[in-house]
């Protein structure tokens, strides 16, 4: 009953609105015109009565106001008043408005990009069902390395999983018909599709009952992207037969489309089964025990129930049987789980999103504290109509209400801004490919969450900012600020406003130092002696087996096409290495070697694990590598010649002591061939730029082949042209073969990548903070000015100095800039341990970054405080006296 | 004017209830009649009546139309319904009990304890 009545008093409330209204002040005028009745019988004349009536009867609007609300419902109703009130008063300062939603959506917008990543890549890095419980397993330093054998023992004696699949990458010349070109994708087991529990887009997948030994699943699977690009998402491609590197495959299905492998940043073309690499790869992968280099990961759904924790012990016990039954070719390591998909990056992708996570929440907080300061001193300037309103029966509840309800329709105002940028920014992000050619993107793909995240802070930081100035209003006397004007005292004391302006300008000097400490680290990174001279020199990329060599047809092909480069105009130098060059995907691989009197040649006796590369004579040459002792590898050194190498200094040290003891001594590698050192090259970097100095051999490539080849062309020629060069010389030899060309700069990307991302992303946040902390001293030293115009003219009138008039008019924003910044620097110092997760070499002890912060700050502060200085100096305080 | 009391928070409801259970009147009728019965011994503000009106019409244990005062204005007439009776009784049987109680708390004695 009672609910009814309300209901029917909301509802006639919202559609009678005006009715309302006018039902109200007809009994309001009522009952006054009763009472002047009264008041005229007793003996007043007319006027006087009505006069007297309306006293009597107190505010009128007030308690119109009153019974409104006793109507019920007024919730809403003041809400939209607010609303608009609160766009009104938004529309009559555009300026401010604006300022304030750009501060916002900046900050906001940073937030959400930083928090979509961190979504992308950490909290659901893999797109399959149940992702939670999916965990991939690493040995020891290198994540995941395995032999095939050994992840067969590890799947079938382990308790933990509910099964395990593993896969491994493949790149190989993928033919249709006559077009060969390089793919790269995922040699998988059987079961991997159904460990993952994901469904074909079309056709099928292959699984556990296709596998029959070595070779026997001619099958290949899609990516829905590679389904797409290549195929033109031509649904009759399952059936067709293709080639790879010559051999018949049958296409039978498409992944769905946002199934992009189970390897964070790299999406593969296809998927193939890995008892098939055999064939494309001709190494003896399944059942070599020792090579490690066949299955990247292995992973699997952990059975309910079973902790991470669990899974390790029971893992470390499958090694433990491992190294007794084997102890030639597998050495125990300790085992660890980690989240699928991000096993090879896992901490340091986590650790420097995690950071960029705080970067970001400090510019949240920043800018915070900047609007805060701007609201704080509009409440100020507002104080007059505050005051009026309170004189007037308003009560300081809806005042307050009335603000709040301003900041927050700027903080929407602003996240919505921010989240539409950050939204075409993720867009962007997840359709970019970093580098030609190499199967790497980003997967971020902006969802509901991001909205709610965003839609949260703008409604935190509205909040926020919203309250600073909430202790003005409470304590605001309306008397005194209508008697006296709104010029209010110019205190001493420190206020609130001081100490938010110290804060952002803190939490921007940090900003601003993690900015320069990740530069100084790029640059240093960039400087460093890579131990060979990427510039001038080209990569030609090729695989034999894509064209179908095999045996000992490959070093001989690889000898013509050295010599083919050779007689290309313009060319000084060329070298060849097997599979990649130092610092090109990352793709170094280690080998075990032995003192040269260790006979049994066991995991435990191990001497050194070198970096690897087979070279050809004439590559350091054509690398740029400095020959430190000894001689370089000559084409006499081929399979029959006694086995030689050339080493590094590194290995040099370590191996034989020093560079002169190491040439003429011997080595022995696993199979207990010995091998005589011949030369001794300078160190470099192999695998990352931010690597210690390791050690590395240079066996001669004659002794080893291997299809899968970089020709180094060294050249002052354009790298276009010279491209266009190689690949026609290489046509005339096979025109079957596809090749790929880069300069080796080009491919140096790769490696200089994460240092770039992460320079780029602490850029853009220094900048940010360089912004915000512009707009709040500038915000703060023109309302200083503004209000102190009246005592800057009479200090000008009575003759004051410039150099006092700024003085007075921006001592106080110059000191909360050096505090602020002083803070700032020492957080920043502080804070560098965090930065060293993010950035190589990071330490802001380093002088020159130090003087870049102090400078930066300095100059920062010069350009906010400009305008409102110039202001302050081209006082009239004849003009300006008179008006007042 | 003689002495007069400022009434205690929440006693207005039941006043204006009493009052229109006499019959109908229109605001200021209900302000006279409050006086009536009190003999003007009550303060009450006139404006501030009229949210109190409104909160009873919206509970339901008023209702209200318009129509023409003895003075022959415009007026809107209050009436108690029946929840409103309801209402009156149950105030007026508490409102009782709570006089009752403090009543005989005040006059109690040194010698009765």
């Amino acid at each position: 009953m009672k609910l009814l009545a309300y209901l029917r008093s909301l509802t006639a409330k919202f559609f009678h609105h005006s009715e309302i209204a006018e039902d109200m002040n007809e009994e309001l005028a009522s009952h006054i015109q009763h009472r002047a009745d009264d008041l005229e019988r007793s003996g007043l004349d007319h006027a006087e009565a009505e006069r007297r009536a309306r006293i009597e009867f107190g505010g009128q609007e007030k308690f119109k106001e009153e019974s409104y609300q006793a109507l019920g419902g007024t919730f809403i109703e003041t809400f939209v008043q607010d609303v608009r009130f609160g766009l009104r008063m938004l529309r009559k300062s555009p300026s401010f408005t604006t300022v304030a939603v750009v501060t916002l959506a900046l900050a906001i917008g940073a937030n959400a990009v930083v928090f979509g990543v961190l979504d992308a890549l950490i909290l659901r890095s893999l797109r399959v069902p149940q992702s939670e419980s999916l965990y991939g397993t690493v040995y020891g330093a290198d994540p995941g390395f395995q032999s095939y054998p050994n992840y067969v023992d590890l799947r079938d004696r382990n308790r933990s999983f509910e099964d395990l699949a593993a896969f491994n990458f493949a790149f190989v010349g993928l033919d249709t018909g006559n077009d060969p070109t390089i793919a790269s994708g995922f040699a998988t087991t059987g079961n991997y599709f159904d460990v993952l529990r994901i469904q074909p887009y079309l056709g099928r997948f292959f699984g556990s009952s296709d596998e029959h030994g070595p070779n026997s699943a001619p099958y290949l699977v899609l990516s829905y992207a590679y389904w797409h690009s290549r195929f033109q998402d031509d649904r009759s491609v399952i059936g067709r037969t293709i080639q790879l590197n010559k051999h018949p495959y049958t296409i039978i299905g498409v992944a769905p489309p946002d199934f992009r492998g189970t390897l964070l940043f790299v999406s593969p073309d296809f998927f193939m089964p890995i008892v098939n690499q055999e064939q494309t790869d001709a190494q003896n992968s399944l059942t070599n025990r020792s090579n490690t280099n066949s299955i990247f990961e292995a992973i699997g759904h952990l059975k309910p129930g079973v902790t991470p924790a669990q899974a390790v012990a029971d893992l470390d016990a499958v090694s433990a049987y491992l190294e007794k039954a084997y102890p030639q070719e597998f050495a125990k390591k300790s085992s660890t789980l980690a989240r699928a998909g991000l096993t090879s990056f896992g901490d340091d992708v986590r650790a420097f999103v995690a950071g960029l996570m705080l970067l970001a929440g400090l510019i949240l907080l920043a800018a915070c504290a900047n609007l805060g300061g701007l609201f704080a001193a509009r409440a100020a300037d507002r104080s007059r109509e505050v005051a009026l309103r309170l004189a007037l029966g308003s009560s300081r509840q809806r005042i307050l209400r009335q603000l709040l309800t301003e900041a927050v329709l700027i903080a929407m105002a602003g996240g919505a801004v921010g989240l539409m940028g950050s939204i075409a920014l993720l867009r962007k992000m997840s359709i970019w490919q970093p580098f030609a050619g190499a199967p790497v993107h980003v997967p971020v793909s902006p969802d509901a969450k991001i909205y709610v995240v965003a839609f949260v802070l703008a409604l935190m930081s509205g909040l926020l900012f919203g309250i600073v100035p909430i202790r003005q209003v409470l304590r605001a006397n309306p008397y005194e600020i209508v008697k006296a004007g709104s010029s209010g005292r110019v205190g001493r004391r420190i206020t609130v406003r001081d100490v938010l302006l110290a804060t952002q300008i803190a939490i921007c000097a940090v900003l601003v130092t993690a900015s320069l400490v990740a530069l100084r680290g790029l640059a240093r990174s960039l400087q460093s002696n890579f131990g060979f001279e990427p510039q001038n020199a080209m990569l030609v990329g090729t695989n034999l087996r894509m064209a179908g060599y095999s045996g000992d047809q490959v070093p001989i092909m690889q000898k013509r096409m050295i010599e083919a480069m050779g007689t290309i105009p313009g060319v000084e130098a060329v070298g060849l290495v097997n599979n990649y060059p130092p610092l090109v995907y990352a793709a170094g691989s280690r080998t075990n070697i032995f003192k040269e009197e260790t006979t049994d040649l066991k995991p435990s006796n191990v001497a050194l694990r070198p970096y690897k590369y087979d070279v050809s004579p004439e590559y350091f040459h054509a690398a740029g590598t400095a020959l430190l002792a000894g001689r370089d590898l000559s084409w006499h050194d081929d399979k029959d010649a006694p086995r030689v190498a050339i080493v590094n200094r590194e290995f040099a040290n370590k191996m034989f002591g020093s560079v002169a003891n190491a040439v003429g001594r011997y080595y022995k590698i696993q199979d207990g061939t010995r091998v005589q050192v011949v030369g001794v090259i300078e160190d470099g970097k192999y695998m990352s730029l931010t690597e210690d100095p390791e050690p590395a051999i240079f066996p001669t490539f004659q002794q080893s082949p291997t299809s899968s080849s970089n020709l180094v062309v060294r050249s002052n020629r354009d790298p276009q042209q010279l491209g266009a060069a190689v690949r026609s010389q290489l046509r005339s030899l096979d025109a079957g073969l596809p090749v790929d060309t880069a300069t080796w700069n080009r491919q140096l990307d790769v490696a200089l990548f994460p240092a770039r991302v992460a320079t780029a992303s602490l850029g853009v946040l220094g900048l940010m903070g360089a912004i915000l902390s512009i707009t709040g001293v500038f915000g703060m030293a023109a309302y200083s000015v503004s209000k102190r115009l009246r005592e800057l003219g009479i200090r000008i009138a009575l003759g004051g100095q410039r150099r006092e008039v700024l003085q007075a008019a921006l001592g106080r924003a110059f000191r909360l800039l050096a505090c602020g910044s002083m803070a700032g620097l020492l957080l920043g110092i502080l804070a560098s341990r965090v930065l060293a997760f993010i950035v190589y070499q990071a330490t802001p002890r380093d002088p020159l970054v130090l003087t870049g912060v102090v400078l930066a700050m300095a100059l920062l502060g010069l350009l906010a405080t400009w305008i409102p200085a110039q202001r302050a100096l081209s006082v009239n305080p004849l003009i300006l006296l008179r008006e007042e | 004017m003689v002495d007069q009391a400022q009434i205690l928070p929440g006693t207005l409801d039941l006043l204006i209830l009493k009052a229109v259970s006499l019959g109908p009147l229109h605001g200021y009728g209900v302000l006279l009649r409050i006086g009536q019965i009190s003999g003007s011994a009550l303060l009450i503000e006139q404006g501030a009546l009229y949210p109190a009106l409104f909160r009873l019409v919206r509970q339901g244990l008023l209702k209200a139309s318009w129509g023409t005062s003895e003075n022959n204005r415009r007026a809107k007439f209050y009436e108690l319904t029946t929840p409103g009776r309801k209402r009156l009784r149950e105030e007026t049987e508490g409102w009782n009990r709570l006089a009752t109680a403090i009543g005989s708390a005040l006059a109690a004695e040194p010698e009765e304890i």
